[in-house]
């Protein structure tokens, strides 16, 4: 018997059902995300500032050290946030170009910095808001040639914002995997 | 080159995902159209989620809110039962002041109807681009609805629909800064165009000879071929000579309705231009009660008892009787009234809430049958609700 036919053994046979149910999970979080963008300033005008999806973004990126899932699932996330801008002036892949790039980085900062560390996650976060709305903003000027106001001070404040939201959210997803992997292996 | 694409296989992907997007990115913004079909999908699949938590959210806070408002729902229908008859002495009053007014404009005002045919859609989300000021209302192509149709409400312009799918359609506000809307003011007929995209509203393109005046409405002057001519836009804020040398004026203006906080929408599917009023807006017309008649102050003003309904007459005809045979209704040790004797004349005249027949008072004292009332145009300002102002307007009087 070979190594790989001792991996064969060894692995269970609800490995595959499990990442099933963890892509189902990231597409209903995805959703959820997006939603929330879309309908909470509905609600609580002053909560524009969260961005949801690129918290999302950052989490599986600093989860799962895998480069190429982490940008395939930013691109997911933008082109959905894509399609529902208006497309005079904003076309497909603004955000989706952003988030891949911020997916593919935050994967591959997880392989050499310990991301479990809360303090490490809060700077990672606040940088990657900056890195965000920067990237966005030249984006829109370069290529879209729009003239498009940008507020140092008040990117630098929903950046902290979205740290110190991020803290807690991580803490409940990581949660959620736990469980779900539990309920899985069950 | 096999093993350089294997050794820096991420880098790859990631170079080949973003160069693709940019390819497409190109391509949209150089064929000036996008891909529809993802955005159908994206849109079909989220907004009927966000419709369902607005659902969700009316059936509960507001089944709370209805809990703690019908707490005290017997003593706010008091108090609404006197201010619903203390209104209708008001209309009355207003009928009769409509009737023999020579003016001719507050009438034209309240007669005016707008053409155009509407449809009301609920907003239920905005867009993902903070910047952008768009959001999504719940009626799509098969409302009718299509693209670059004009967004209103009662008190003013809202938007444009920019984008339509089968149930939902995204509507770009006018305080976007890619939004322009040609406007007319309403005294001075001055022609601009209204810019709301930078934090506040200003009319553009007014020359600084053309005369405003502070408060002074704009509507919309139909020239920008989306919204009809006439439907209300805003006040004059400030209007000052602008630069030296460039022979501009700034005119700033406050938007009569709220674009961003609105609702509920009207999409405008079939415009049709109207004149400017030259009269009142709806939202400015006061119109003063009639004086008091001669030898009457104010503490003897027509109280909210003498108007007269069936039950105020019966409660009339057993208070004279009462008062007739000296009985006091709820006394102890009163003697119990005859309620068969039949009232003299001095006694029927006394009674304080007796109908008093005359030809001029019948119908300012009597509830004259109200006629159905013509709907508000869509064009008019809902009237501010306090009790000197108009109310709705009647229907057309021969």
């Amino acid at each position: 018997m070979n190594e790989s036919s001792d991996n064969l053994l060894r692995r269970r046979p609800r490995d595959s059902w499990f990442s099933r149910f963890q892509i189902l999970g990231l597409v209903v979080l995805t959703l959820f995300a997006i939603i929330v963008k879309v309908y909470l300033p509905r609600i609580i005008p002053s909560t524009s500032w969260l961005e949801l999806p690129l918290l999302l973004t950052v989490y599986f990126g600093l989860v799962y050290p895998n480069q190429i899932a982490a940008l395939l699932f930013g691109a997911f996330v933008g082109l959905c946030e894509d399609s529902l801008a208006p497309a005079n002036l904003h076309p497909i892949g603004m955000f989706g170009i952003t988030k891949t790039l911020v997916g593919y980085f935050a994967a591959s900062v997880s392989m050499r910095f310990n991301v479990e560390n809360a303090f490490i996650r809060l700077v990672l976060c606040f940088f990657f808001y900056l890195f965000h709305a920067l990237m966005y903003w030249l984006m829109r000027r370069a290529l879209l040639d729009q003239n498009v106001p940008f507020d140092p001070q008040e990117i630098l404040i929903y950046g902290a914002l979205n740290s110190a939201v991020a803290l807690p959210l991580f803490l409940l997803l990581d949660k959620m995997k736990v469980s779900g992997s539990r309920s899985a292996i069950l | 080159m096999e093993t350089i694409l294997t050794r820096y296989r991420n880098l790859t992907v990631l170079l080949i995902v973003v160069v693709a997007q940019l390819l497409f990115l190109a391509y949209q913004v150089k064929a000036n159209k996008d891909d529809r079909l993802i955005r159908v999908w994206a849109v079909s699949a989220v907004t009927p989620m966000a419709g369902g938590v607005d659902a969700v959210r009316h059936n509960t806070i507001g089944f709370l809110q209805d809990y703690f408002i019908l707490l005290d729902v017997r003593e706010q229908n008091r108090k609404l039962k006197a201010e619903n008859d203390k209104l209708r002495m008001e209309n009355i009053y207003f009928r009769n002041e409509l009737a023999n007014s020579a003016d001719a404009h507050a009438l034209m005002v309240f007669q005016a109807k707008t053409p155009s045919k509407t449809v009301a859609a609920r907003v239920v989300g905005n867009s993902t681009v903070a910047t952008a000021k768009a959001v999504f209302i719940d009626r799509g192509s098969t409302s009718g609805i299509e693209k670059g149709m004009a967004v209103v409400t009662p008190e003013g312009v809202v938007g444009k629909v920019i984008a339509v799918y089968p149930l939902v359609s995204q509507v770009l506000l006018v305080t976007d800064p890619t939004f322009k809307v040609g406007v007319e003011s309403q005294k001075h007929h001055v022609h601009g165009i209204l810019n709301c995209g930078i934090g506040h509203c200003i009319v553009e393109q007014v020359q600084d000879e053309d005369k405003l005046d502070v408060g002074e409405w704009f509507f919309t002057s139909g020239e920008d071929r989306l919204f009809p001519r006439g439907f209300p836009v805003g006040t004059v804020i400030s209007s000052a000579p602008g630069a030296p040398g460039q022979g501009m004026r700034d005119v700033k203006l406050a938007l009569s309705g709220q674009p961003g906080g609105a609702e509920a929408v009207l999409v405008v599917l079939e415009g049709v231009h109207q004149e400017i009023p030259s009269g009142p807006v709806m939202a400015d017309v006061h119109v003063a009660p009639l004086p008091l008649p001669p030898g009457q102050k104010d503490g003897n003003a027509p109280s909210v008892e003498q108007v007269q309904t069936e039950a105020d007459k019966i409660v009339g005809k057993y208070q004279a009787l009462g008062k007739e045979e000296n009985h006091v209704y709820g006394a102890v040790g009163s003697s119990v009234p005859d309620f068969n004797l039949r009232k003299t004349a001095p006694a029927a005249a006394a009674a304080p809430a007796a109908p008093v027949p005359q030809a001029s008072t019948t119908t300012a004292v009597a509830p004259a049958p109200v006629a159905p009332q013509a709907p508000l145009p869509l064009g008019s300002p809902r009237r501010k609700t306090t009790s000197t102002e108009a109310p709705a307007p009647p229907s057309p009087q021969p």
